[in-house]
């Protein structure tokens, strides 16, 4: 296989993107997959609508909007640009916050299937033992729903290292700052450079897979040790 | 019996005439605007229809190397129909440039781009888009304008790249970069540049952008592809395509 420093530095890049991106997916996503799971509001609906849109929207329609939003005109152009940050286009940031939208789906679907697994009954009982809200949610909730934070994690971090037309459209390609494995396989593909496109394609193949694999092995064991609990 | 065959015979009949008077038309993206005019005057002038398809050379060229069925390539380049040529997809001495692309270094704001280009020079902009170089022939000479003025040193850092001369252009009217070259005729509505401020590079100052058609394997025989690449050299294309700022 041959690989080249550029291929490697956007391997590593993309790497850091998906780490940075799940960790701070994970911590939006809990309270919002924890409201979803129990409120009975009205909002409910078009919420769960709302974080569910990456899953069927196609990858140019989000990065459209937010290379208009991110321009010095757009909402968050006009807010980034206010906090002194200048505008987060063609940066680090802005292909986290561009990944972060796009995987959302991913973390909190899984969240919201393990907190409504878990059943109103031990908030419940804890809240007898006087534990308060905060304690039951870290002694209790999370450690049960553990197969949803894991489950969550490794689809954000896959999803995001696979992610494509987003930071196609708001990277600007910069070497060691925005080109990312896919964008570095396409250019590779529209250079007529195959055997390079071949080697990248072939570990994100390899990559792709042992995810899945891991996650069927993972959801095998867990079911299995719910069972043997039960 | 009989006249199922018949039928099948008048059918595949109709088919090859319904073929001949249509050509199937692979159009370089840059190209999209004034190709559509053309083919609307085309349509009018010969009877013949042309089916347009528009995109990036590269990817044109690796789907007619796997068998797609475009009759005519209107590449970004004069490399690719080379090469189609070279490797036996295009019927050789077919090839002719159809337009001469022009580059602008230009900026949606007013005043912000002098008519030297000097402001690559200045600290006064942000981001400077180009079309990657690997992948477009105006990413590429872009490069060689940026070199030629000695201006790499106060440029490079700034630089982010499309992946084509489309994506640049969006980079720029989005303002998320306040500089970028792009293609004049992106820029051009009848002749004039309407928004914002631009320099026109001039032609010395990098290799022409030539943009070849050439016939294609698919279209030898294909009476349309030959009466659209005749067309393309008459005087009703040449000044539609002008008109978008190509040269010729």
């Amino acid at each position: 296989m041959n690989l080249s420093a550029e291929d490697f530095q956007a391997i590593a890049l993309t790497l850091q993107l998906a780490s940075v991106t799940t960790v701070l997916l994970l911590l939006l996503a809990t309270p919002v997959a924890w409201w979803l799971a129990h409120t009975r509001s009205a909002w409910r609906a078009p919420v769960a609508s709302l974080v569910a849109l990456p899953l069927v929207l196609p990858p140019t329609v989000l990065g459209f909007y937010l290379l208009v939003a991110l321009g010095p005109n757009g909402p968050i152009g006009q807010f980034t640009q206010w906090a002194g940050w200048g505008t987060l286009a063609f940066s680090f940031w802005g292909l986290v916050l561009g990944s972060i939208v796009y995987s959302l789906p991913f973390a909190v679907q899984p969240l919201v299937n393990a907190f409504e697994a878990m059943g109103p009954r031990p908030m419940e009982v804890a809240a007898t033992l006087r534990a308060s809200k905060w304690d039951a949610f870290f002694t209790v909730a999370v450690p049960l729903a553990k197969p949803g934070f894991v489950m969550a994690a490794m689809l954000s971090f896959a999803h995001t290292v696979g992610e494509f037309g987003v930071v196609l459209m708001i990277g600007g390609n910069i070497p060691d700052k925005t080109r990312v494995v896919s964008t570095q396989i396409y250019g590779h593909v529209e250079a007529i450079e195959y055997s390079q496109a071949h080697g990248l394609a072939g570990v994100m193949l390899v990559f792709s897979f042992v995810v899945l694999l891991g996650l069927s092995w993972f959801n095998r064991r867990t079911t299995c040790h719910q069972k043997v609990g039960a | 019996m009989k006249l199922r065959l018949m039928l099948a015979a008048a059918s595949t009949l109709f088919f090859v005439a319904a073929q001949a008077r249509e050509v199937t038309v692979a159009v370089a993206a840059n190209f999209t605007a004034p190709m559509q005019k053309i083919a609307k005057a085309f349509e009018q002038d010969t009877g013949y229809k042309a089916q347009l398809a528009f995109g990036a050379t590269g990817k044109f060229y690796a789907q007619i190397k796997n068998g797609a069925p475009f009759a005519v390539l209107l590449a970004a380049d004069d490399e690719t129909p080379a090469r189609l040529e070279k490797e036996g997809l295009a019927i050789a001495g077919t090839r002719f440039t159809y337009a001469t692309g022009r580059l602008a270094l230009w900026s949606k704001r007013p005043n912000l781009v002098d008519d030297k280009g000097e402001v690559l020079r200045s600290n006064s902009f942000n981001k400077l888009a180009i079309a990657d170089p690997k992948l477009a022939p105006y990413g590429m000479a872009a490069m060689e304008v940026i070199h030629k003025l000695g201006v790499q040193a106060n440029v490079v850092p700034k630089l982010v790249q499309g992946e084509s001369i489309g994506q640049t252009y969006q980079f720029v009217s989005t303002e998320n970069a306040q500089l970028g070259f792009v293609a004049l005729s992106q820029i051009s509505v009848d002749g004039r540049i309407t928004q914002g401020s631009a320099w026109v590079v001039p032609q010395h100052l990098h290799a022409p952008l030539k943009q070849d058609a050439v016939l294609l394997n698919a279209g030898k025989d294909n009476a349309a592809a030959n009466a659209l690449l005749k067309y393309l050299q008459g005087d009703t294309a040449k000044a539609i395509i002008t008109s978008y700022g190509y040269a010729l």
